[in-house]
């Protein structure tokens, strides 16, 4: 790693310490921990849905200013979206930090969470980065999982 | 004499090597002492009748002969390979503890054992519906007499005790636990990972009932350890692993086993690991314990002295410096240790961050994790140097940041 500035940015820093998303929402739809048992970091994601479209997103928890940063950028990057919308960009990230898309048309979806490019130069902090994204994840596969489960339920 | 010149991935890397607590590099007698054996002698020790592999059973042997006299043990059976401290401590855990704790037994271990001197007695403590408690530290990351005199009573059975804390650096006073505990009829267990690569160690002067250690954390390659248990518990113990090499008779249903120090190693051994183990014991023994004490000493407390003044810095480890080893725990107030690891690291110094397999202990710190500076007879001051400078460059990366 040469230039650590690129990984931690103005962006990032300001995210990771003094965060404006990282509070509790009034009435969270989903609430899923995000954990990294080898370096202890921790975040709990909460997330409040109107039909399809993600409203509004929060976050608390602790962890390395990478993690934080990117559960932080990822909550402005995500917000408003749709989830279709969403998890194209969700794919985007993870591969953006995998090196497997480097195309930058593509990246722009992104949006500010472009700033994480860099991080895929340190692999021991990749982990840290896909930390909130895979938690997402993890939410929006219970919702699809939720609504298979309740059109079996009307079929019977 | 410069001792980095012996190891040639300081001499081929610039960096400064700061996690000799999480392995150590190795000195070219130890590199060459493998290659001879694989160019010179290797064959199956115990197996054939042939000269090469008498030959190869008789370094294998040997080499246990050197460790018996290197910790002073009284007999060489009473030394067993095993893969690292883990699998010792697993051993131990198996082998004694499952079968000689009983209800309402108590297990006591120190808050600051590594999880391979804690997550086995959890097992063998819920297994048998046994008490596993634990002796904290004090404000000066060090435990107390008092602690130690409340916390191992009638009922304990088992004490497990780090010689040197891999977070704190704090050399616990184990001739006075083993003391203690024996006049309680309990046994000692000793981790001593930490503290065999800059201590002398004589098990019979201590009284230890087990001892257990690493060889990579002392010059060995990686994936060779040592079990030091007393001949007559040893004797009593069934085995852990069953297979080749351990046994005696094998019936169809039925099995008597060989004994010591056999019993306890089943299947082909790792061999290149011992005969590393061996040459790592020479280097220590040419060098001297004085001598590598001497060296720390300099090294650390230099280290200590020049990490106090950068006031950005919150250190856990005791005041008493004569209770303190190789290690040193610190945090940038407010940072995280992985991002300071990483700034670190831009700058060519390897220092752990983490929890350092020691989750209890963190907890009970009230933190989630630290970074780790450990040093070894390699270590320089300008290694020191490069640490403090990489420290403030990363302290001034976060400084306009920083909310505490």
């Amino acid at each position: 790693m040469d230039n650590l500035d690129e990984v931690y940015n103005e962006l990032i820093m300001e995210h990771s310490m003094n965060s404006y998303n990282k509070k509790h929402l009034d009435k969270a739809d989903y609430s899923e921990m995000g954990h990294n048992p080898n370096c202890g970091d921790e975040i709990t994601l909460e997330v409040k849905l109107d039909g399809d479209k993600i409203k509004d997103m929060a976050f608390s928890g602790h962890g390395c200013a990478i993690s934080q940063a990117s559960t932080s950028i990822m909550i402005d990057t995500l917000k408003g979206k749709d989830i279709k919308e969403a998890k194209e960009i969700i794919k985007t990230f993870i591969g953006m930090i995998k090196r497997e898309i480097k195309d930058e048309e593509e990246l722009k979806k992104l949006e500010d969470a472009i700033a994480f490019r860099n991080v895929s130069n340190m692999p021991a902090r990749v982990k840290c980065a896909l930390l909130a994204w895979h938690t997402i994840e993890d939410i929006l596969d219970k919702r699809e999982n939720e609504g298979t489960a309740s059109i079996d339920c009307c079929h019977k | 004499m410069n001792i980095k010149d012996d190891f040639p991935i300081l001499k081929n890397r610039n960096i400064a090597y700061l996690d000799s607590g999480a392995t150590s590099q190795k000195p070219q007698a130890v590199i060459d002492a493998i290659s001879e054996f694989y160019k010179k002698c290797n064959a199956n020790p115990h197996r054939g009748a042939y000269a090469l592999s008498q030959e190869a059973t008789e370094v294998y042997e040997n080499t246990r002969t050197k460790i018996a006299e290197f910790i002073n043990a009284k007999h060489r059976e009473e030394i067993i390979f095993s893969k690292n401290a883990t699998e010792s401590l697993n051993l131990i855990a198996y082998s004694y503890g499952l079968e000689n704790i009983e209800k309402d037994d108590e297990i006591v271990i120190s808050i600051m054992e590594h999880h391979s001197n804690l997550v086995p007695w959890q097992k063998v403590a819920k297994t048998k519906q046994a008490k596993l408690n634990y002796m904290y530290i004090n404000e000066n990351f060090e435990l107390s007499d008092e602690e130690i005199e409340s916390k191992i009573t009638d009922k304990t059975k088992i004490v497990g005790i780090t010689h040197v804390s891999n977070v704190l650096g704090t050399i616990n006073n184990i001739e006075k636990i083993i003391k203690y505990a024996h006049k309680k009829g309990a046994l000692v267990i000793v981790d001593a990972s930490q503290s065999i690569p800059h201590m002398k160690i004589d098990v019979q002067a201590l009284d230890a009932d087990f001892l257990v250690f690493s060889g990579h954390k002392m010059l060995a390659p990686l994936g060779i350890g040592v079990l030091y248990g007393k001949k007559e518990l040893l004797d009593n113990m069934t085995p852990f692993l069953m297979g080749g090499d351990m046994i005696e008779y094998v019936y169809e249903q039925d099995t008597t086993f060989a004994s010591l120090p056999n019993k306890f190693e089943a299947g082909t051994q790792n061999v290149e690991g011992v005969i590393g183990l061996g040459a790592a014991i020479d280097y220590i023994e040419s060098l001297g314990y004085d001598k590598i004490e001497q060296i720390e000493r300099e090294i650390v407390h230099y280290a200590i002295e020049e990490l106090r003044k950068l006031n950005f810095l919150d250190l856990y480890l005791t005041k008493n410096n004569e209770n303190h080893s190789a290690v040193i725990s610190f945090n940038i107030k407010g940072v995280h240790p992985h991002d300071v690891a990483s700034i670190l690291d831009a700058e060519g110094v390897c220092v752990r961050s983490g929890n350092h397999c020691a989750q209890p202990l963190m907890r009970f710190l009230g933190i989630d994790s630290t970074c780790r500076a450990s040093f070894y007879i390699y270590n320089t001051k300008e290694d020191v140097d490069r640490l403090v400078e990489a420290l403030n460059k990363a302290y001034n990366m976060f400084k306009k940041y920083i909310k505490i």
